[in-house]
């Protein structure tokens, strides 16, 4: 069958180096994934196209991509399976990275960023005479997260990075998780300090785009929020994230539901008033538009908080 | 068609006309609601970083009261619906996890089996109601308004709590209930992405950036106002507006319209019924192409 394939072209050697859309029509088997589409047309049509890929398998992580606006391996995603618009499939390069020709993009500062948070096992004592032994069932829980190929389709989509280059990124945080809950390693609370701090792990918008977008499961949202709880757990609870979390849980024991205005004032702090000043304007608007929250006392709690008191009680026993 | 209504934390209180307008909309389209006056938050996600099984206690008690009602839930915040939608499957996955949490509903007298459906206000005008019964009440088609659709992440992801499998609609509920109300859906990139509103205690400036860079691509691609089903997404959107365009010396002047209020306009209902005032950003000149007065 025929399909047409728009792809998003760009070669910084051309002299316009401007990016731009060209459509290929291109037969395709009923079997076919897009990453033999972009073969066929590299082999058949037009050998300038740039497309990095090698196992075709879904192992190596090498062509990861954009297709139809998502995140995903060329290689793992079948043509048949897409929903494109008038039949076009449009593949375009990954996003949050430079492109360095069609679409190829610079991974440079993705690995810096899987180097920034020690991708390796911390321990300390002396070396065992064989490996490094951990019970199989303290490991078997990282089996998921052991499964990433380093593709970068998460990093590519993730919504926090698409503002702020600088957070380390949903790839990162979930190697880094993988280190946390490993039972060798004796760097855990030094890891969550790293992680605590600006750009770490309380810049995820908790959006879920890498949880779906992710071709191997590894789900590196679950490991941040995972990675925010053991931080919380291990004292580490100064930041406005951690406050904001712990904040939610107390006002929920109090009111049943939300109180925005007592969980602003538990995660900024009573006095901080540059932070507050800052939200005046916001607060007045709401106001005068008739829909500020009552606050604190005002702030009624539901009818039969005591079952609610119960739970939030009885699972804070569990732990 | 009756439903366990949870209107979620928000409605009932930084964004009130949500519910105002949902109350204003709903009696005409055959549907019954019973409010469940004693269900908690569902934690929003944010709970859930801290104790998992606390949200999933507390959602799981508020299934079973509807289940115990034999009725399914509606919802009217994308947040409160992916939650819910997240908490089920876990609860349904796995029946020692069931067990556990229902040893703590028992004291209550309450028991979950893990059949309540629960669905978003646009899940059920797409799935339960006749097609038929919700489009001839579209009596003032607001043909000239341009429409932009602004999702809340929880509505579109994870795609597999969310039952878009089974439900592929699910995926563009929001342009096909605009389309319905006659305004031209403007598609943009954004909208399935983030509005910025869980970072804005904690990262001030990224959250920022999301409102004008969303609410500047529909602008730019001429919408006369973006709508949204997640009243958390609103919050930020409209009530945050200001300060994003402050933050990026420009202004933006983009209303957001909660999707109810959209539908009511489309039925003919006025302003003051759907909570129009109540915006932050004025829709005043969007109500004015489709002639109707803030």
């Amino acid at each position: 069958m025929e399909k047409t394939i728009r792809i998003k072209r760009f070669d910084p050697e051309s002299k316009n180096p401007q990016a731009y859309h060209q459509e290929f029509k291109v037969e395709v088997e009923e079997s076919s994934s897009v990453l033999d589409a972009l073969i066929t047309i590299r082999e058949s049509i037009d050998e300038s196209l740039a497309v990095r890929c090698s196992c075709r398998g879904a192992i190596c992580g090498s062509c990861g991509l954009r297709v139809n606006g998502q995140g995903t391996l060329a290689c793992k995603t079948k043509i048949n399976s897409l929903r494109g618009s008038n039949g076009t499939i449009t593949v375009e390069p990954m996003g949050n990275m430079a492109v360095v020709k069609d679409l190829v993009t610079d991974m440079r500062p993705f690995w810096e960023k899987i180097r920034q948070v020690t991708p390796w096992l911390q321990t300390t004592g002396d070396a065992p005479t064989a490996e490094y032994l951990a019970p199989p069932d303290a490991m078997t829980h990282l089996n998921p997260v052991m499964g990433c190929i380093m593709c970068g389709v998460c990093v590519s989509d993730c919504t926090a990075l698409e503002v702020d280059p600088t957070f380390v990124g949903p790839a990162a945080l979930a190697k880094a998780y993988r280190f946390v809950a490993d039972p060798r390693d004796a760097a855990t609370n030094q890891r969550l300090r790293d992680l605590d701090e600006p750009t770490g792990m309380w810049d995820c918008t908790r959006c879920m785009v890498c949880v779906e977008v992710c071709p191997k499961g590894v789900a590196p949202m679950d490991r941040i929020m995972a990675l925010r709880s053991k931080g919380m757990n291990s004292g580490l609870t100064d930041t406005y994230g951690a406050r904001h979390s712990m904040g939610f849980i107390e006002v929920v024991r109090d009111k049943g539901i939300l109180d925005e205005v007592m969980l602003t004032i538990k995660t900024l702090g009573l006095f901080n008033i540059s932070r507050f000043m800052g939200l005046l304007p916001v607060a007045i608007r709401s106001l005068l538009h008739g829909k500020l929250p009552k606050p604190g006392p005002f702030h009624k709690p539901l009818p039969g908080m005591h079952n609610i008191r119960r739970i939030v009680d009885t699972t804070e026993k569990m732990k | 068609m009756k439903y366990a209504f949870y209107p979620g934390c928000v409605s009932k209180g930084a964004c009130p006309e949500l519910y105002q307008s949902v109350m204003a909309v709903y009696p005409k389209l055959g549907i019954t609601l019973e409010e469940l006056t004693e269900a908690a938050c569902t934690g929003a996600g944010c709970l859930q970083e801290k104790d998992q099984l606390l949200g999933d206690t507390l959602n799981a008690r508020t299934l079973a009261m509807a289940e115990h009602k034999g009725l399914p839930i509606m919802t009217i915040c994308s947040t409160c619906q992916g939650v819910f939608a997240q908490a089920n499957k876990r609860l349904n996955d796995d029946p020692d996890y069931l067990a556990e949490i229902n040893k703590m509903l028992a004291p209550e007298g309450l028991k979950y089996k893990g059949t309540t459906v629960v669905k978003h206000f646009l899940w059920v005008l797409l799935e339960d109601l006749e097609e038929k019964a919700w489009k001839d009440k579209i009596v003032k088609p607001l043909k000239t308004l341009r429409a932009a659709p602004f999702y809340g992440c929880y509505l579109q992801r994870p795609s597999e709590a969310l039952g878009f499998d089974e439900h592929p609609e699910r995926q563009t509920s929001l342009e096909q209930v605009i389309a319905a109300t006659g305004a031209e859906v403007v598609d943009f990139a954004g909208k399935d992405r983030c509005c910025g509103l869980p970072i804005l205690t904690i990262n001030e400036p990224n959250s920022m950036a999301m409102v004008h860079k969303h609410t500047t691509d529909a602008k730019t691609l001429g919408a006369d106002v973006m709508v949204t089903p997640c009243p958390l997404c609103h919050l930020n959107l409209d009530g945050l507006q200001h300060t994003a365009a402050s933050r990026h010396n420009t202004t933006i002047d983009m209303p957001i319209l909660h999707f109810p209020q959209l539908l009511g306009l489309a039925m003919g209902l006025d302003s003051k019924s759907l909570g129009l005032k109540r915006n932050i950003m004025s829709p005043k000149a969007a109500l004015e192409k489709v002639g109707v007065a803030l």
